[in-house]
């Protein structure tokens, strides 16, 4: 079924392209919330494309720390299969699985696919010590808006050849094209993992972060909520007990789940119903907006903010520090939920769109206005 | 009117055009002076530019773009010449962008662990003013003493050390760039991510062909506390590919991981004498990395690995100064090559690791059909295998073999999965292999994408990717090959 997959998705989408209608491309669906609202155009023939046929790991040796996957595979599915081997996706993706009650095995029949991952670009608390997700991708195949499968970089570590269009993949909400396959750099799971706890101000907590993160620490997180800084370390145990020594703190025994619990937004703080933003910031960012309830994620460098905000004070905010701001969750889309770019940044996106969609219907509207 | 009065003509356009920079600009003119830039460290092929011109403001790199978009006028962009496939090789009908004048650190972020620095800054001076802060810049190029930020942005460098710490492209927090509309563009941004498509990716490894880099933010790490440093000599090639795999299978993401063959071995032996055993087929070089601890352990567990492997001998530095000399084989290596023939052409190929002993019996086998030697000397960790390909460039068609031969190696790379560049860059010396790589869609895609930056494409034009025209041509085409060139850079 995978392998008819694509040339039948090559039909179809010159099929739309030459007809207009608009294509909404669908993983698992667990991330239906993020971005711009999909633009179906006015006649409302707009289809959904669904990636679950596009689904299995292609190829995956753990001694080459590659695995290349299908777009439709369901991120838990692939988590299992590294998680066998001991090795790991390092950029720590979200799931943001719609059932959050579910078991894993009964997740593993849905929830988040891993072209959703890429094409999302969400990585998750190891991000600012690790990498995102466009720093391990090494290939791609898409389809673009023509129907030509196209094939990007590869499943080698090390490759200049052409520009790096799979990297560009990543974080482009499928509105250059449709992921079908990538390749991933993996890394093994670190053998020894442990959570310390600081009580600590927002404006110290980072200045702490950034004090930590320049000396040789095997930090994997960092993030302060409600007073407490809390620091991951990962790595060899002599490693990790050598840092535990030298930093002090309580150590949270309950630590991991304050990772995935932070990663997967189950925290309370990211309860309810009011509009969730995320400053993305120079870590060394001083706090900003402090009248609004926050927490902190990646060393400084990510604040989600709570609240009926006014756009143009956060991303006023935000520009003065060189940073950007998202508008994550919930909220009045139309202000438009990602940070506008300067001009002669969207000439090229415009151009790059009109290049690699020219009928404009791979997920119009999910990013910008194009 | 011919050709000559043409070029006369477009000439002292372009002359006029640039005095009227302002602040003014150095530009070269002379023949005299055009001389040294002729070619960057691809020196088998050669042009004389028609103007060279040495910024030293962005603003004035700004100007020359627009008077060049103007005028119809090529533009190519050099660092410091280190590139070894051609990729600043200038254009007698361009303006030659020279960026060493713009070599100032604007920026020493030690608590954000990030230098804002000037394109035309050397490599290994970021990693030596962050030092007294504890901090480096990781990618480590072979010519990292030379080379300058902005080529290594431009080539999407990597080094002996991408295994752990990843190419340029890993360590970048942001780019500005001028792109072929002569608009000043700021691609990434000083927090971890940037709104929209991630053009950071695009420009770097885009060898001139997307913008001009002005200025860039590179991220520092903290130093390692501790390094260990460990050599095994192998009975084969095979043997050593297996306890690379095997090393990492276990978990353990050495810092480091390099090869050398026998031929390798053979020739650092006669000029460096390190007494290694005679018979030893492989050499296999291993750092680890961390604090103390966590070095030491791993140090442990790789030695462990490599006498299972089957390793006749395995050394452990037992400090900096031995680890120097442990290196002094790898990075040494290039020269002590050199006294088996002077002339080598170097390959850069990626194959994914496992084919490491099949590809380098291809490698053998292929050069025993040219009659030619080649030497192995490469990056292990990464799949990534540098060939030397020796030959005499006194002996007619001698080059012309080696360059065939090279283009048969990269060949089978991209068959066994692999890739024609991992580091070195296409250039003007592997359009050829592009065509073997990439189908006409994706060349296509990769024109559209120069053409969002560039649509004019007066950035560097004919590098890089080859126009589909020239991938039917090439059909009927040899090879276009190189030397290696400045012999006193060591390269590893």
């Amino acid at each position: 079924m995978a392998d008819a997959f694509v040339p039948e998705l090559c039909d179809r989408v010159r099929a739309c392209a030459s007809a207009g209608t608009r294509l909404r491309i669908r993983g698992g669906g667990t991330k239906d919330f993020y971005g711009g609202d999909f633009y179906g155009g006015d006649a409302g023939e707009a289809q959904v494309l669904d990636m679950a046929g596009c689904s299995g790991i292609v190829a995956y040796e753990p001694r080459e720390l590659v695995l290349t996957v299908r777009a439709g595979t369901r991120l838990a599915e692939v988590e299992a299969a590294l998680a066998a081997e001991r090795q790991m996706l390092p950029f720590e993706p979200p799931h943001f699985s719609t059932d959050r009650g579910l078991p894993p095995d009964a997740l593993a029949a849905g929830g988040a696919t891993i072209g959703g991952i890429v094409a999302t670009g969400l990585s998750g608390p190891r991000r600012p010590y690790a990498g995102a997700v466009r720093d391990f991708v090494l290939g791609t195949r898409v389809v673009n808006g023509k129907g030509e499968a196209l094939a990007f970089g590869g499943r080698v570590i090390k490759n200049v050849a052409g520009y790096d269009v799979s990297r560009l993949m990543a974080g482009a909400l499928g509105t250059l094209g449709v992921l079908t396959e990538i390749s991933f750099k993996v890394l093994p799971v670190p053998a020894a993992e442990a959570t310390l706890a600081f009580a600590l101000s927002q404006a110290d907590a980072i200045d702490a972060a950034n004090r930590w993160a320049g000396q040789p620490l095997p930090l994997s997180a960092c993030a302060w909520s409600d007073g407490t800084l809390r620091v991951r370390l990962s790595g060899a145990p002599p490693a990790v007990d050598a840092a535990k020594a030298k930093l002090g703190g309580d150590e949270d025994a309950a630590g991991a789940r304050f990772w995935s619990d932070l990663r997967e937004q189950r925290l309370d703080f990211f309860a309810g119903e009011a509009p969730l933003w995320r400053l993305s910031v120079p870590q060394t960012a001083a706090p900003l907006m402090p009248d609004h309830p926050q927490v902190v994620d990646w060393g400084g460098g990510v604040r989600w903010v709570r609240g009926p905000l006014d756009p143009f004070t956060v991303r006023s905010t935000v520009e003065r520090v060189g940073g950007h701001a998202t508008l994550f969750r919930g909220g009045d889309k139309s202000v438009g939920v990602f940070h506008p770019l300067p001009p002669a940044l969207l000439k090229i996106h415009r151009r790059l769109k009109a290049a690699f969609d020219p009928a404009g219907i791979l997920n119009p509207g999910r990013m910008y206005d194009f | 009117m011919g050709a000559v009065a043409l070029e006369a003509g477009s000439r002292a356009r372009a002359l006029a055009a640039l005095r009227a920079v302002r602040p003014p600009l150095a530009i070269v003119a002379d023949d005299e002076g055009l001389k040294p830039f002729e070619t960057d460290a691809f020196i088998a092929h050669r042009e004389t530019p028609m103007l060279a011109v040495l910024p030293e403001t962005p603003g004035q790199v700004r100007e020359i773009v627009l008077a060049c978009r103007r005028l119809g006028v090529p533009v190519v962009s050099r660092g410091a010449g280190t590139g070894i496939s051609g990729g600043a090789i200038p254009r007698s009908d361009g303006v030659l962008l020279v960026l060493t004048r713009m070599s100032r650190i604007v920026e020493l972020d030690t608590r954000g662990r990030v230098a804002h620095v000037e394109p035309g800054v050397r490599n290994l001076r970021v990693s030596e003013v962050a030092a007294p802060a504890g901090l480096f810049y990781a990618p480590d190029p072979s010519s990292q003493s030379v080379c300058s930020i902005g080529g290594n942005v431009a080539e999407n460098s990597g080094g002996v050390h991408c295994l752990k710490y990843g190419l340029t492209t890993h360590n970048l927090l942001a780019v500005r760039a001028v792109d072929g509309d002569g608009d000043v563009i700021d691609t990434g941004s000083l927090a971890l991510d940037a709104p929209g498509y991630d053009l950071l990716a695009l420009v770097t490894g885009s060898e001139g062909n997307l913008g001009v880099i002005t200025r860039v933010a590179v991220r520092l790490l903290p130093l390692p506390q501790a390094t260990q440093t460990l050599l095994a000599a192998f009975s084969s090639v095979r043997a050593a590919a297996e306890a690379v795999g095997e090393i990492i299978g276990a978990g353990i993401v050495p810092a480091a991981l390099e090869m050398m063959d026998r031929v390798v071995i053979q020739a650092c032996e006669r000029s460096m004498a390190l007494g290694f055993p005679v018979g030893a087929e492989a050499l296999l070089l291993v750092e680890v990395d961390g604090c103390e601890e966590e070095a030491l352990a791993a140090a442990g567990a790789v030695r462990a690995i490599l006498e299972r492997c089957g390793a006749v001998e395995v050394r452990l530095a037992a400090d900096a100064l031995e680890r120097e000399r442990l290196w002094k084989s790898r990075k040494g290596a290039f020269t002590a090559l050199a006294h088996i023939l002077p002339d080598f052409y170097t390959i850069d190929g990626t194959i994914p690791r496992r084919c490491l002993p099949e590809i380098l019996e291809r490698v053998y086998a292929l050069a025993g059909e040219y009659g030619l030697t080649v030497g192995n000397v490469f990056h292990a960790g990464d799949g990534n295998i540098h060939p030397c390909i020796f030959y005499d460039a006194n002996e007619p068609g001698d080059l012309d073999r080696a360059e065939e031969l090279g283009g048969r190696i990269l060949e089978a790379c991209v068959e066994a999965g692999g890739t024609i560049t991992g580091e070195h860059g296409v250039g003007i010396e592997k359009l050829r292999q592009m065509c073997v790589q990439f189908s006409p869609a994706e060349l296509s895609a990769f024109h559209a994408v120069k053409a969002a930056f560039d649509p004019d494409g007066i950035l560097n034009p004919g590098k890089a990717v080859p126009t589909l025209r020239r991938c039917t041509e090439f059909g009927g085409l040899r090879v276009e090959g190189g030397r290696l060139p400045r012999p006193d850079i060591p390269r590893f």
